[in-house]
């Protein structure tokens, strides 16, 4: 049986996966990418895996971004 | 309703797939991958739940507490970190191929000879 | 091929992916209906082998352990791989002024960040920490806790800028860091061969008490090892991409 939290947080989970990638400029896709990984973080965190949880945190919300913003930097700075 | 873990996944497949054919900025192609990556992380916690049942900590609950399965939890933890580290390095090859060939369209960067 | 070509190769292609799968997706069980043996074996007998309460660090160091020493080594190389890629090019030179403590070319960071940075320092920094040396006990163990050390390192970079995240991780010790890591734990697993054992054995003793930080053998020397790897392979990684787009400068002959 399918909990109530479970069902919506899945349905989030889509949404959020639609939103990044119908975003087409890099640098807000980075701020969707991020809140996508929270997202991601609460679905593995209500189907019972916390030390998944805490990894995925972690790396989508500081470490992806991180590079990511890095790399468009360098590269916008050359496109001038 | 207890098949929607599964059609979330492969929506979240197919949306990100959908987004990496028809990129036309690098960066933006890596990021559809992260999302893509993300839908074998979904799919290998649902097919480990069980009903009813607690994360596989045994610390405070007696150790025949029904729990969830451990094992793709494991394959799920290493996973996310490995697969950051190779994003890293695809975003290297990026701005390398950006410094070489003046352009971020996979489209023009095909025709590109050498 | 054209972009609207694309998009209807793409359509088709993707109809016959999901078609598979929705086929072999009858074949599987409901969600949450769990047939398989392997989880319900491992979560009886994990606590009475292993002394660990953390039955997902068990299986990750223990169970499962030579999967994870391949999967170490695939960070491994990413990182290294990184340095690689990003070497300089003919014609590109390295703004001067990083030794002399002018800052690169960064613009100014406002002090909210700066002080907000600098206040969490410390505490995920102990987190992290904490993270990575109690894999046995609780939802935690060295992969988790090295991306928060390596996180503890970034926030110290906003709040003081390239100069001062150079001073605290230079290149150097960084490197040897992470080899000691990822040496480490080969050579825990090396080791027990050398004893006669099978490789990755469990041959330290497992503790009196089930969860107790000291308990559970190798898993965690383990679990230490793999930490420092981890923070700081990401370390090296987030300092390479800094450097990359902050100091590289001139254009790349090509």
């Amino acid at each position: 049986m399918i909990e109530t939290l479970q069902v919506v947080v899945l349905l989030l989970v889509a949404a959020g996966a639609t939103g990044v990638v119908l975003i087409r400029s890099p640098v807000r896709q980075v701020v969707a990418l991020s809140v996508y990984g929270l997202l991601l973080a609460v679905l593995f965190l209500v189907f019972q895996a916390p030390d998944v949880t805490l990894s995925e945190l972690t790396v989508g919300a500081v470490i992806l971004p991180i590079l990511l913003l890095l790399a468009l930097a360098k590269v916008r700075e050359r496109e001038k | 309703m207890t098949v929607l873990p599964y059609l979330v996944v492969v929506w979240i497949l197919a949306v990100g797939l959908y987004g990496m054919v028809t990129s036309r900025h690098l960066i933006h192609l890596i990021m559809c991958l992260i999302v893509v990556q993300s839908s074998t992380y979904v799919l290998l916690l649902a097919v480990g739940y069980r009903n009813g049942a607690v994360a596989p900590y045994f610390s405070d609950i007696g150790v025949h507490t029904p729990a969830v399965d451990p094992v793709v939890q494991a394959l799920a933890l290493t996973d996310v970190v490995v697969e950051a580290a190779v994003t890293g390095l695809l975003l290297a090859f990026a701005v390398q191929a950006q410094k070489r060939f003046g352009t971020l369209d996979p489209h023009e960067l095909v025709q590109i000879k050498g | 091929m054209s972009p609207a070509a694309r998009r209807w190769v793409f359509l088709a292609a993707i109809a016959g992916l999901a078609a598979f799968y929705l086929w072999g997706l009858a074949g599987l069980p409901g969600f949450g209906h769990y047939p398989g043996p392997y989880g319900l074996i491992i979560n009886k007998i994990a606590v009475a082998q292993t002394n660990a309460t953390g039955v997902v660090s068990a299986v990750n160091f223990e169970y499962r352990g030579f999967d994870t020493v391949g999967e170490e080594f695939i960070l491994f190389m990413a990182a290294t791989g990184m340095s690689v890629v990003l070497r300089h090019l003919r014609g590109e030179r390295e703004r001067p002024g990083l030794e002399r403590g002018i800052g690169a070319d960064e613009p100014p960071t406002s002090d909210a960040v700066k002080q907000a940075a600098l206040v969490f320092v410390g505490p995920v920094l102990l987190m992290g920490w904490w993270l990575a040396s109690h894999a046995q006990t609780s939802p935690s163990g060295g992969f988790q806790g090295g991306v928060v050390l390596a996180t503890a390192f970034i926030l110290i970079y906003l709040s003081g800028g390239l100069l001062t995240f150079r001073r605290i991780s230079p290149v150097t010790l960084t490197d040897a860091v992470e080899a000691v890591g990822a040496a480490g734990f080969a050579a825990v697993g090396l080791a027990a061969v050398l004893m006669g054992l099978p490789f990755l054995y469990n041959y330290l003793p497992l503790g009196i008490k089930p969860g107790a930080v000291s308990s559970s053998g190798t898993i965690a020397l383990i679990s230490f090892f793999v930490g420092v790897e981890v923070a700081a392979a990401f370390v090296l990684m987030v300092g390479e991409m800094l450097e990359q787009t902050l100091l590289v400068r001139g254009e790349a002959a090509t």
